[in-house]
């Protein structure tokens, strides 16, 4: 871990969808290197959380702060920062017209402006990483659930980001892809990546997380270190949502 | 395992046989059948009108306006000229309506309110203005203040008359890419532009081809409305020579098969084109 200096800062910040309340009066805040896994029922707002930090969806009032940058809808560096930070989504989302390594070097070589080769380097590094060198050249709709999910990993990779969100990364996966995709996830954070990921695998979050946040109605309920957090909740609800996901 | 595989032998009970009459209806000696006798009947039919009215049936004097080789050597002739004519006037239309149509659908998915209000007011001015009566404002009204001649005033009037048509395959085509796409190129830092140009049009191709191949067929189609300002396209070619020969019924019979294959040859050219694009997702 590199320190104190907080990466992404969450101020006061609240998100409206027309009339209904998605984040209320957030405030929190992630070190560089540190790995916060947010768990909270659907419609809790733990998404909406997560796609605000790239500024996928702007939120209303309040201050949010990645990298140094504040973000909000117009502002100039939103698109260097999106640079910055990586995201993975529930449903992969990679380009089905491109090839996977052009997948991992579209975003390189145009939004980047890197050369061609080195990108290719680049891509190849990483889907070595992700162990699916040899998948390069196929489609990702000749792909599985979780190599795709890996490739996906690995284009964010691509663009060196600081940061990576994990949009829920393993919910749209059958049950036996989803340890590939978990693995490499442990093996990022074990190289001191700074981590967001929304998700219900408890099993990962308490391999890695260094905070464990709860989510429910657009509040943020708990926020724990996951050996308080997995065995002695403050809030009932949280207690409630453990019992629930837990017992089998 | 197939129905001809004959070591297989199904165990369950073989299932009811259709309906006589069913199976009659749907062989295809019955299509077939069918097919010719209704083809010969409408064949049967005009060939008999006209000999009713005593038509004088000359088709042997409609190859030399294809072409003619005489002593000076191979010439082409007029319905060519005009068959090529109406290809480019065609095709810079096309070409024109495909841009117009691109900036009319990016401008009305913009979101931004004064973009949408103009593609939107030009979508629905030249939607309820019909081709005939916007081909005579482009001629006698636009062509003189702007100082165009009849041959662009007719590719203008197209390409403006099919943008609007095209506007709408764009935005159908740009909408059925799904919203993961967008935020997945957002993600990686491209701006709307680059989203547009490297992940999201691309995709729409395959969306798009088919009622673009349609639109197509349609322009050449519609080219020959051009032949009431008498440009020289293959239309107006055809009056030209009825005119001079009174061969009415072969020369439409003749243009019409023209028009004919050229579309089908641009329908089967695109169905190619249609499988290199057809990527799952």
């Amino acid at each position: 871990m590199s320190g104190d200096a907080a990466i992404i800062t969450f101020d006061h910040v609240d998100k409206f969808y027309g009339d209904f309340h998605a984040l209320k009066d957030i405030s929190i805040s992630v070190r560089e290197g540190e790995r916060m896994v947010v768990c909270g029922p659907s419609g809790s707002g733990k998404s909406t959380l997560i796609r605000c930090i790239n500024g996928l969806e702007f939120h209303n009032s309040g201050v949010l702060t990645v990298d140094g940058v504040e973000v909000y809808e117009d502002s100039k560096e939103i698109y260097r920062l999106r640079q910055e930070v990586g995201m993975v989504f529930q449903q992969f989302n990679l380009f089905p017209h491109l090839t996977v390594l052009e997948n991992l070097t579209i975003g390189p070589i145009k939004v980047r402006k890197v050369s061609p080769s080195e990108a290719e380097a680049t891509a190849r590094k990483y889907l070595e990483r992700v162990r699916i060198p040899e998948q390069a050249d196929k489609y990702p709709a000749a792909l599985s659930g979780g190599q795709q999910q890996r490739v996906a990993i690995a284009r964010s990779l691509c663009m060196e980001s600081r940061i990576m969100l994990f949009d829920e990364p393993t919910s749209a996966l059958d049950p036996e892809m989803i340890n590939e995709v978990l693995d490499v996830m442990v093996e990022l954070a074990d190289t001191g990546m700074t981590m967001v990921v929304v998700t219900h695998e408890m099993g990962f979050a308490r391999k890695v997380a260094d905070t464990m946040v709860f989510m429910d109605g657009g509040e943020i309920v708990e926020t724990a270190p996951p050996e308080r957090f997995f065995t002695n909740p403050a809030s009932a609800r949280c207690r409630a949502f453990l019992d629930q996901i837990l017992d089998h | 395992m197939t129905a001809s595989d004959t070591s297989f032998v199904p165990k369950g009970r073989p299932l009811p046989q259709r309906q006589p009459l069913a199976r009659v209806i749907d062989s295809l000696v019955f299509s077939i059948v069918l097919y010719s006798v209704i083809v010969g009947g409408i064949v049967f039919l005009a060939y008999s009108g006209a000999q009713a009215m005593g038509y004088n049936w000359q088709w042997y004097r409609i190859p030399q306006y294809f072409y003619t080789v005489t002593d000076d050597g191979f010439q082409w002739g007029e319905i060519s000229t005009g068959l090529v004519k109406t290809l480019t006037l065609s095709a810079t239309a096309f070409a024109l309506a495909v841009l117009l149509g691109l900036l009319t659908a990016l401008l009305r998915l913009s979101g931004l309110v004064v973009c949408t209000a103009v593609a939107v007011g030009f979508l629905e001015l030249v939607r309820n203005i019909p081709l005939l009566v916007l081909l005579y404002v482009f001629y006698y009204v636009l062509g003189p203040i702007f100082g165009f001649d009849r041959y662009w005033a007719s590719i203008l009037c197209l390409a403006v008359f099919h943008a609007v048509l095209i506007s709408e395959i764009f935005r159908a085509g740009i909408n059925a890419v799904p919203k993961g796409q967008w935020e997945a190129a957002t993600s990686i830092g491209m701006s709307k532009a680059q989203a547009y140009r490297y992940i999201i049009l691309p995709q729409s191709v395959r969306f798009m081809l088919p009622p673009m191949t349609g639109e197509a067929v349609h322009m050449v189609k519609s080219s020959a409305i051009v032949s009431v300002i008498a440009v020289a396209e293959l239309t107006t070619i055809g009056r030209n020579i009825i005119s001079d020969t009174y061969m009415s019924f072969e020369i439409w019979f003749t243009i019409a098969a023209v028009y004919m294959v050229v579309t089908l040859i641009l329908s089967i050219g695109v169905s190619f084109v249609e499988r290199r694009y057809a990527v799952d997702t």
